[in-house]
């Protein structure tokens, strides 16, 4: 493992940029320390690759600062700022073998041939790539070529790594098994690193803090648990995991009421007549009463999912909620309890379990 | 990692979208110096007297009032919109052929189809002549009607315009999804019925974009009205007569600007509709897969091979005219027909052709692609690359002839300090440029817009020089585009008359319009023979072209053949 180091690595500071009357980021600030793996997660259209952008120079901020080390680079070209850099499109020169794009960016640093090769063998080893150094990228699958734009930013050893939604391209089984190979990667080297994505997963697997982004701004950062336990709005409760929504109001006994059945969960923050949502996972919802304060409903299954690990289940509780009620149920589970269709059966959920959110 | 070199480091933008943002400008004032000023001289020049005073619209009055000019303009636009609703049914029949059919020989129709590119205009009036002429072979077809006329403009119009209607039309009909065809189908609509409901629609905008590229080029073409036109006057022709023949050059300017403004219209029309055709296809389509239908396979054939047989039949009697002792009298074959001493002009026209193919292939492919490269590729402020991109294409919407007068009017005024370039090669070789620029650098802006936008982010991460960026990777990869372009601007420059007609000097004459004034003077032999020159250049470059692309493209494009051992 590497230590956690406290300094600064990158700060952005109130960083803005307006493209005519778009405001596609709105004062942005963040920290990032030394070594750190970092995600911008957010939908498309929500300023994260223009942020990404902005730090690399390649774009140029209205207002605001990048430091980079204690220097101030906002104002620096591309090509003066220390970063590597990897697209979705990969954007592999296509006329140049694998070898040559590796190499490309340490031709111009005046490396020597010799060391030139060491370095651009080290690479190849370190993406696993070595028996197709003198392959186009147009012989290599879609992964293989990520790995080579992976290798070709790292060649010149830059202090920071932009990836610009690197997995997006691949298909499922590529970007599971490229997430861990990058994630090892940056342990291995130390080096910090941004990445862009819009994929939850990806987010939560690699990074070791999210900044979630909608509509220009940050909306919450944190480590991937963080984020998924104690999302601060329905937005990123939805957005990150799925979420029951239900909508109610907070009662005279500062209780929270859904249709006709009064919920037990922690309302400190809300006063009576408030109308909030009350948000609960599939997850988190059981068949068994586990602690005394469980809330219990009573509900009817309506519909069953086969999602291979785990079963989603559609229950219905006018009582409770209008809307259909999800619940997943590990396989494992779902075996030993038989769920049958229109079948009535008890919903347990714990008052920690359930957020509220006001509307 | 070491970053103490950010302590001294320059500030400010990068020097590459400095250096890029500097070209740019300099694109922007040639073209203001040889395009939009000679532009505006000769709109000053139709507003003014023979004594250089500003007399408001009274030229256009005077036109106006002037019936046989009037007439030139009907008589312009009866011919174009002919020729055009010709065109636009031949070639999209032979199109769809090549395109939605299962016939035989594609590839051999193609290559036949395309031959009267190779020509300059007049070469197909002159076989005209031979056809149909006072001596011609099939006189009695025409049952009395003089081929010197509007039949004689119209018919050679067809056939020099065909390859450039055929060209638009094959690619909007080959952009269709056949997966429309296929919803028709289960659906069970009959064939017609998806003809009109799916062909036509989809290639709705082709045929639209074909007419007005069409009808301009007719509308303002010189040569062929110049050589089998008679009595019959069109505009480009007035234009001529009373430039040359009158030295009336306000009443040219005049004519000019009826030229330029139905040419400007066409080409509005013409961009739009090509932005719309776009969108019609999208990545999610699936290209259309012509099946085999015996009867519709046999009457395209049919009619293919009969266009082919005219085609071939109109460059073969200019070849045959060209080596013919004295037609129709004595029809021995001789090659004294290339001796162009006895008219007093030499092969010089000859080697000027050349030399002005050469240097506008190489100049011009090499302006035009860095300009392209330039808009597309450096972030380069909003304003200047909006400016240099009108520019780029506002020479397509001004006719040769009209451009020609321009720079008369422009570079001959004795107080302009690129005076000396007047009658030399440069002004030839410029004007080329700038008229054939439109075209060159659309298709440079495509094959830029196919590279990842983001070679360029990468190369600055990696501190390389956008030069060396361009030099390594865009250039080796744009190569097959950059041949395209130099070979169009090569044989446009040999074959093109109303550019250049007013610009040579005695130092500089063509053999484009050598062949006008051999066929002027009565030489139709000689002009033919001119003319025929003009083919075997046009020909052996493009031979030499396709050997290229073939041989040495081999080796820089390698990575398109993957012909890398792959184990």
């Amino acid at each position: 493992m590497t230590e956690q180091k406290n300094n600064t690595y990158l700060a952005v500071n109130n960083l803005s940029k307006s493209f005519g009357n778009f405001e596609a980021i709105k004062n942005i600030g963040i920290d990032i320390k030394e070594g750190e793996f970092v995600c911008f997660l957010g939908p498309s259209g929500c300023g994260k690759t223009t942020l990404l952008r902005c730090i690399a120079g390649l774009e140029t901020q209205t207002s605001g600062s990048v430091i980079q080390k204690d220097i101030d680079i906002s104002h620096e070209p591309p090509s003066n700022r220390d970063f590597g850099i990897v697209f979705q499109s990969y954007a592999l020169f296509p006329n140049l073998s694998v070898f040559s794009n590796i190499s490309y960016g340490l031709i111009n640093n005046k490396w020597k041939k010799d060391d030139i090769k060491k370095r651009v063998d080290e690479l190849l080893d370190l993406v696993n790539l070595t028996e197709h150094a003198s392959k186009y990228p147009s012989q290599l699958s879609g992964g293989e070529q990520q790995r080579v734009a992976l290798a070709r930013a790292l060649a010149t050893s830059p202090g920071l790594l932009l990836l610009d939604e690197p997995l997006s391209a691949l298909d499922a089984k590529v970007r599971v098994f490229l997430r861990k190979q990058i994630r090892d990667l940056q342990r291995k080297l130390g080096v910090t690193t941004i990445m862009v994505t819009h994929d939850q997963e990806e987010a939560q697997t690699m990074a070791d803090r999210i900044f979630v982004m909608n509509e220009g701004e940050i909306i919450q950062s944190g480590t991937p648990s963080e984020i998924y336990t104690k999302a601060n709005s329905p937005f990123i409760a939805s957005f990150i995991g799925s979420m029951n929504f239900i909508p109610a109001t907070i009662d005279s006994s500062k209780k929270v009421k859904c249709n006709n059945i009064e919920i037990n969960c922690d309302t400190s923050s809300f006063t009576e007549n408030d109308s909030v949502q009350l948000a609960v996972r599939p997850e988190e919802i059981y068949f068994k009463q586990e602690n005394q304060d469980d809330n219990v409903i009573s509900a009817t299954i309506k519909e069953i999912e086969f999602l291979g690990s785990f079963q989603r289940v559609y229950f219905e509780a006018k009582s409770f909620s209008n809307e259909l009620i999800i619940v997943d149920v590990p396989s494992a589970n779902a075996r030993k309890i038989k769920l049958i269709i229109d079948e009535e059966i008890n919903l347990y959920f714990s008052k920690q379990d359930a957020r509220i959110y006001s509307t | 990692m070491n970053l103490l070199k950010f302590g001294n480091i320059r500030r400010g933008k990068d020097s590459s979208d400095r250096v890029g943002q500097f070209m740019l400008i300099s694109y922007i004032i040639l073209f203001l110096i040889f395009l939009v000023l000679p532009l505006v001289a000769l709109i000053s020049k139709s507003l003014q007297n023979k004594e250089g005073e500003f007399i408001g619209l009274a030229n256009y009055n005077l036109y106006l009032q002037e019936p046989a000019l009037f007439q030139s303009l009907f008589n312009s636009l009866f011919v174009a919109i002919s020729s055009t609703i010709i065109v636009v049914i031949l070639a999209f029949l032979f199109s769809y052929a090549l395109t939605r059919t299962c016939m035989p020989f594609k590839g051999f129709f193609k290559l036949i189809a395309l031959i009267p590119l190779l020509s300059p205009s007049i070469l197909a009036a002159i076989a005209l002549v031979y056809w149909f002429g006072n001596q011609g072979v099939l006189k009695e077809v025409l049952l009395g009607k003089s081929i010197y006329g509007p039949i004689g403009i119209i018919m050679a119009s067809v056939y020099w315009t065909f390859p450039h209607a055929l060209i638009i039309l094959t690619t909007s009909l080959s952009l269709s999804d056949s997966r429309l065809y296929e919803a028709a189908e289960v659906l069970k609509t009959s064939k017609l019925r998806a003809f009109f409901t799916i062909t036509i629609p989809g290639a709705r905008y082709g045929i639209i974009s074909t007419a007005f590229v069409i009808f301009t080029q007719v509308f303002t073409d010189f040569g062929v009205p110049k050589v089998i036109g008679g009595n019959y006057n069109v505009l480009a022709t007035d234009i001529y007569k009373e430039v040359v023949g009158m030295q009336n050059f306000q009443m040219g300017a005049v004519i000019s600007m009826v030229l330029l403004v139905p040419a400007m219209i066409a080409f509005f029309i013409d961009r739009y509709s090509r932005k719309k055709q776009i969108s019609l296809l999208t990545a999610r389509s699936v290209v259309f897969k012509p099946k085999k239908h015996f009867k519709v396979d046999m009457i395209m054939l049919a009619f293919c091979s009969a266009l082919a047989l005219i085609i071939i039949l109109m460059i073969g009697m200019a070849q045959y005219g060209a080596i013919v002792k004295f037609w129709p009298y004595n029809l021995n074959l001789t090659l004294k027909n290339y001796n162009f001493e006895v008219a007093g002009l030499g092969w010089d026209s000859f080697y000027n052709s050349v030399r002005l193919a050469f240097y506008a292939a190489v100049f011009g492919t090499i302006i035009i692609f860095v300009g392209a490269y330039l808009i597309e590729k450096l972030r380069i402020n909003e304003g200047t690359r909006n400016v240099v991109q009108f520019f780029a294409l506002m020479p397509m919407a001004v006719p040769g002839l009209v451009l020609g007068l321009a720079y008369i009017f422009f570079f001959n005024a004795k107080d302009n300090p690129l005076n000396f370039i007047y009658a030399t090669m440069i002004i030839l070789v410029v004007n080329t440029i700038v008229h054939f620029y439109t075209v060159s650098h659309l298709t440079a802006v495509t094959a830029l817009k196919q590279m990842d936008k983001e070679f360029e982010s990468v190369s600055l991460s990696l501190k390389i020089p956008i030069y060396k960026m361009f030099w390594r990777v865009t250039l080796p990869v744009c190569l097959p585009p950059i041949f395209d372009v130099s070979i169009y601007l090569f044989v446009n420059a040999m074959t093109t008359v109303s550019g250049v007609i007013f610009l040579y000097s005695y130092d500089t004459t063509l053999a484009s319009v050598s062949a006008i004034h051999l066929d002027e003077q009565g030489e139709v032999a000689k002009a033919a023979a001119m003319a025929m020159l003009i083919v075997y250049v046009s020909i052996a470059v493009r031979l030499t072209h396709t050997i290229i692309t073939k041989k040495i493209l081999r080796k820089t494009q390698a990575w398109r053949y993957n012909i890398i051992d792959t184990s």
